[in-house]
């Protein structure tokens, strides 16, 4: 009996060409996108959608066109922090011109995520689910011309693997730790898994400086790796925190040619 | 996934898909020598996982909608479906059936329904003029 590879007639379901046409889809939308960088962290609860409403805000009021998209599938804030409303259609316009999706403007206020289909099992498919809506955030939302698309990751590193799975290129990575040696413990996995992937790391941004946190993350993480500490916010940031971490982001270094 | 006749040695050619409304899925595929025909059934957890690909069985004849997945697949939070409408909007062109199922989504929610059924739907379509959604 002949084997799968043995099989050669066309598959009219043609499930790989379908995967390749979501690919050149994602790719065409972002091809006008100049940059794109994903925030990520390992550890929940370090600042990090803060840090890139915030950081976004600041690059648009240097004269940036910057869209946000807020991969935190499960916990939605961005939309929150832009202040844009939940019912508008992606992408929405958010605080000083800031583009936005987020899937907080698709299911209602306080409500969890969830999918349709069968409850049990789930855990089979729901992965999938999700790497497929943030596929479709990827090349569904019509941003227009772009210089900055701020990824704004959840913690762990799964979303950040979906998402070089569907760029194909693994995109710049700027990481938020606060001081807590906890922190950079986490952090540091989930920069050397970046690093694995091939992202350029961007520098680090120490969230929650000068306050209760005790440690020194941002310079441990900066030595080991060797990249800066672009910022590090205290507790009652200003406009100028952001905007001087905007102009420190935008006058990073790219060490890869096809890093965007 | 592809599928031999083993007796004609011939792959088999997908001929058909239904989507019978539970949740599951039937493709049959035909031997182009012999002509004998067999069904693939998944259930619905099967099923699901396919659809959480973005991918169609027997392959697309319109390209995705924009927002497909999460508008045919995500609970907005604001309506229950009911099985029997669960179904009924399955038969929807999956190119209009994001935008069928948030005017049903947005009538019950101006009444304060909270679970469409195929009774809410057929009252929504006389009342809006939606005969054939």
């Amino acid at each position: 009996m002949r084997t799968y590879h043995q099989l050669t007639d066309p598959d009219r379901s043609g499930l790989a060409d379908q995967i390749g046409a979501q690919r050149k889809r994602v790719a065409e939308r972002l091809a006008a996108v100049q940059r794109i960088v994903a925030v990520m962290s390992g550890k929940g609860g370090v600042g990090k959608s803060y840090v890139t409403a915030h950081l976004a805000r600041g690059l648009a009021r240097a004269g940036r066109s910057v869209g946000v998209l807020d991969a935190d599938l499960n916990g939605p804030t961005i939309p929150g922090l832009l202040q844009v409303s939940p019912t508008v259609q992606p992408p929405a316009m958010g605080l000083d011109g800031v583009k936005c999706v987020s899937m907080g403007q698709f299911i209602a206020e306080g409500a969890p995520l969830a999918f349709t289909g069968p409850a049990a099992e789930s855990f089979v498919w729901r992965g999938a689910m999700e790497a497929s809506a943030l596929r479709e955030f990827l090349g569904d939302v019509e941003w227009g011309d772009l210089e900055v698309l701020l990824l704004d990751l959840p913690p762990g590193m799964q979303r950040y693997i979906e998402l070089c799975d569907i760029l194909g290129n693994p995109p710049a990575v700027l990481t938020v730790t606060i001081p807590t040696p906890e922190s950079r413990d986490a952090v540091r996995r989930a920069m050397r898994a970046a690093v694995d992937h091939g992202s350029d790391l961007l520098g680090i941004v120490e969230n929650m400086v000068g306050g209760e946190l005790k440690g020194t993350a941002g310079d441990d993480l900066a030595a080991e790796f060797a990249i800066p500490v672009v910022a590090r916010i205290p507790w009652h940031p200003t406009a100028d925190t952001w905007d001087q971490l905007g102009a420190r982001i935008s006058g990073a270094r790219r060490t890869t040619d096809d890093a965007r | 996934m592809k599928f031999l006749c083993v007796e004609c040695d011939q792959q088999m050619a997908f001929a058909e898909r239904e989507l019978p409304g539970d949740g599951t899925l039937a493709a049959t595929f035909k031997c182009p020598k012999c002509g004998r025909v067999v069904a693939m059934l998944t259930n619905p957890m099967e099923t699901q996982l396919v659809s959480s690909l973005g991918v169609e069985i027997g392959g697309r004849t319109i390209p995705a909608e924009p927002f497909e997945m999460i508008r045919t697949n995500v609970v907005t939070g604001g309506l229950a479906w009911s099985s029997d409408a669960q179904e009924r909007l399955s038969r929807v062109p999956s190119f209009v059936r994001g935008m069928v199922k948030k005017i049903y989504a947005d009538y019950a929610k101006e009444r304060g329904i909270t679970e469409s059924t195929p009774a809410l739907m057929d009252t929504a379509r006389a009342e809006l003029g939606l005969e054939g959604m």
